[in-house]
């Protein structure tokens, strides 16, 4: 291997622990769903969507910039408790199965309500972050995914001390430890769900914006779930770390497959790369490397 | 578009149905298998909005054509294969069917055999199945103005163009970079082709779908420094392929786009990132056009236009409709001189499509000088020899910047006749003759 040959691989290398790391913010949202109530909430893609469409539009009608994010974030905390509601409250106790249905069904809501709100033509979303890339030592590394990646950390970082050092946060694992322990203990499950769903629909909304000015704003975005169900299978669905893990490992496995295997099976495997290695590892780890391992007494 | 106007799009698109169904004398009815939801909406509305304000002003200007009313209706896809197949069979005993224009591959696809039993012809403008060029073989179906084949030497031909000649093209390194889809793959046996006779390096590379994420395709590129990249996309591919090639260091001038990598859908979302980019297209975009100027006030002046956005008017995927909309009612208008001023069967549109031509002379009568180039349809040759042109993107709208540029026919002509013919052969199609195609069923 040249010298050349080996820069190459570190920059696909690099550039897939960046577009990881793009996919642990669709899978955190999940990971916060799941780790609290037990959803698999396949509306997050949605959500994303919704609250990327909703940003843009205001601002493309001459909203400020903070004040459309102040709106947008007020709407997605509207749509977290609704959801919470309307939907959640009344399957309470029923199958994980029909929960997640209830999310599927949920899903093309929030994407048929975002395009009939807001239309459904495709919209620039410019965040004011360069996105021309810069050298280090023979590397380019585009500035806009290394700020992304910062984003993501800041989160990461903003959402453990959340569940670590606050009250609520420490509500929201006596809940994601054992549901009926907690309602014993005086613990409200609705208005605890109803601030999980919030946080989710502020992941999504971070989401959206950073994945939006990545693709644009259109319907695809909600597709964007489907790039985060391999980083959950690898990592967890109930762990935060394991959904950064999980989205760097998927992340550069996919670049390194699709640049290095690609070309010997014609090329354009990312797309089921993913899916491959996140079945092995459920294979071997059904829990997925950082999910918590279930004990069931029979 | 705002909820309230969306109630009202659909009771006037239920009103057509309604209305649809009670087919007098002398109307002409156009069943649209549209989309105005979902991942391609966009491009739907886009389409369909100026199919629709093009048949309005055929009606309003001239009270139909040559007395015969049309008529349409909608029925909403999604895109989906499965939706527009349900919307043929919905609308399919509405009497009067001129044509199909459903703009999607796969619902095109999905008809075939259907509207060749019904007798009734499908459009396929500027996509659809390349072997469906042959007449002989697909007596019914016409991917007017460009098939994917001609798309692919037109593109060639720019490049050469650009470089100073074919002959310059010796040497020099293409790479293609295809949405990983039947719709995607359908040239890699021609840009191989043509890379052999032209002698330049090429190099194809697949971005599986929706391809939403591309940088392993781009460092690649970045690797292979070819000279031009060919972007042969789709929907959300096409913007970000300009958003990972500026990431990636690679000049947008050097980019070409296909025919669906060339609207502002495609462009608005990656910003600066598509400023000098270029892409091939059969119809300029812009308001200035004669036609275009009539819809505005003719059509939209009495608030009957059908883009809900004013702005969008002159777009790419608004003038693609208004151009659908000029070879539908000519078809309709030449069969006509043939068989009488009434409603027409769909066969009987057919030998109209199968006898479309309109020289630059009759395009500049109908108002569309400079929007499109001209067509030549016979009954063997259904795309009609389009002429393509190129516009680059300046950050705010297209610009076209060459002249009118003709695919290498000749060169297309065997090839596809082989691909139909072993179509024909698998489903023992017997091939048709001139005398054939003036057979035609009246009732």
């Amino acid at each position: 291997m040249s010298y050349y040959d080996f820069l190459f691989a570190i920059e696909v290398l690099v550039g897939g622990l960046l577009s990881g790391v793009m996919y642990s913010l669709v899978a955190i949202g999940f990971v916060l769903i799941y780790k609290t109530s037990g959803v698999l909430n396949f509306a997050q893609g949605s959500m994303v969507l919704f609250a990327a469409l909703t940003f843009v539009s205001l601002v493309e009608r001459g909203i400020p910039f903070a004040l459309s994010l102040l709106i947008t974030f007020a709407v997605m905390v509207a749509l977290g408790f609704t959801i919470e509601r309307i939907v959640l409250r009344p399957l309470v106790n029923r199958s994980p199965m029909t929960l997640f249905m209830a999310t599927l069904g949920l899903s093309y809501i929030i994407e048929g309500a975002a395009q009939l709100m807001w239309g459904t033509q495709v919209h620039g979303l410019d965040l004011g972050i360069d996105d021309t890339p810069f050298e280090v030592g023979g590397i380019l590394i585009s500035s806009f995914d290394l700020l992304a990646a910062g984003i993501a950390a800041a989160m990461v970082a903003g959402l453990s001390a959340f569940f670590y050092w606050t009250r609520i946060g420490l509500a929201f694992r006596a809940v994601a430890d054992d549901q009926f322990a907690a309602l014993a203990v005086g613990l409200r499950l609705p208005r605890i769900w109803g601030t999980v769903w919030t946080a989710a629909g502020f992941v999504a909304l971070v989401a959206g914006l950073l994945w939006g000015a990545r693709l644009g704003v259109q319907f695809s975005l909600s597709l964007i779930v489907l790039k985060a169900l391999p980083v959950l299978v690898l990592g967890g669905f109930d762990s935060i770390l394991g959904a950064i893990v999980g989205g760097l490992i998927i992340g550069a496995s996919e670049k390194l497959a699709e640049v290095y295997l690609g070309p010997f099976v014609g090329g354009g495997i990312e797309g089921w790369f993913a899916y491959a290695l996140a079945l092995v590892v459920l294979l071997v780890r059904p829990s997925g490397l950082f999910g918590q391992k279930t004990v069931e007494r029979v | 578009m705002t909820f309230f106007s969306h109630l009202k799009k659909v009771a006037i698109a239920t009103a057509f149905v309604l209305g649809a169904t009670a087919v007098h004398a002398d109307e002409q009815y156009f069943p649209l298998q549209s989309y105005r939801v979902g991942p391609y909406a966009a491009g739907g509305t886009g389409f369909f909005g100026g199919f629709i304000d093009y048949l309005n002003l055929i009606n309003i200007r001239d009270g139909g054509v040559n007395g015969v009313k049309l008529t349409w209706s909608e029925g909403e896809t999604q895109y989906e294969v499965e939706k527009g197949v349900e919307v043929y069979e919905r609308l399919k005993s509405n009497p009067g069917i001129a044509a199909w224009n459903p703009l999607s591959v796969g619902i095109a696809y999905a008809m075939i055999d259907r509207i060749t039993d019904d007798k009734v012809p499908l459009i396929t403008i500027n996509h659809g199945r390349t072997d469906t060029t042959d007449g002989r073989v697909f007596p019914y179906v016409f991917p007017l103005l460009l098939n994917p084949y001609s798309e692919t030497s037109g593109i060639v031909n720019y490049i050469a163009s650009k470089e100073g000649s074919l002959d310059k093209l010796k040497g020099k390194k293409i790479v293609v970079l295809y949405h990983g889809s039947p719709y995607g793959k359908e040239t890699i046996p021609i840009y191989e082709l043509l890379a052999q006779k032209y002698g330049f390096e090429l190099s194809q590379i697949e971005v599986p779908h929706p391809g939403n994420e591309q940088q392993a395709q781009w460092l690649t590129i970045r690797r292979e420094r070819p000279d031009y990249v060919v972007l042969r996309g789709w929907g959300v591919m096409n913007p970000v392929a300009l958003k990972t090639a500026q990431k990636t260091g690679f000049p947008a001038d050097h980019i070409v786009g296909n025919v669906w990598s060339n609207s502002e859908e495609d462009v608005i979302p990656a910003g600066d990132a598509a400023k000098g980019y270029t892409a091939i297209t059969t119809q300029a975009s812009g308001e200035q056009y004669s036609v275009v100027q009539e819809i505005v006030k003719t059509i939209y002046g009495a608030g009957k236009g059908n883009l809900e956005d004013k702005g969008r008017i002159g777009s790419v995927y608004h003038n693609l409709g208004i151009v659908n909309g000029i070879l539908n009612v000519e078809a309709v208008r030449i069969a006509q001189a043939k068989f009488g001023n009434r409603t027409l069967t769909g066969d009987e549109v057919r030998w109209g499509f199968e006898h479309l031509k309109l020289d630059p002379a009759r395009v500049a009568a109908l108002g569309a000088k400079d929007l499109f180039h001209s067509i030549n349809v016979s009954w063997d040759n259904h795309e009609g020899d389009g002429y393509v042109t190129f516009q680059q993107w300046d950050g705010k709208k297209w610009n076209v910047v060459s002249d009118w540029i003709a695919p290498d026919w000749k060169l297309l002509r065997p090839i596809i006749e082989k691909s139909s013919e072993a179509y024909a052969k698998e489903k023992g199609i017997k091939i048709r003759t001139a005398e054939d195609a003036e057979a035609v069923v009246s009732n």
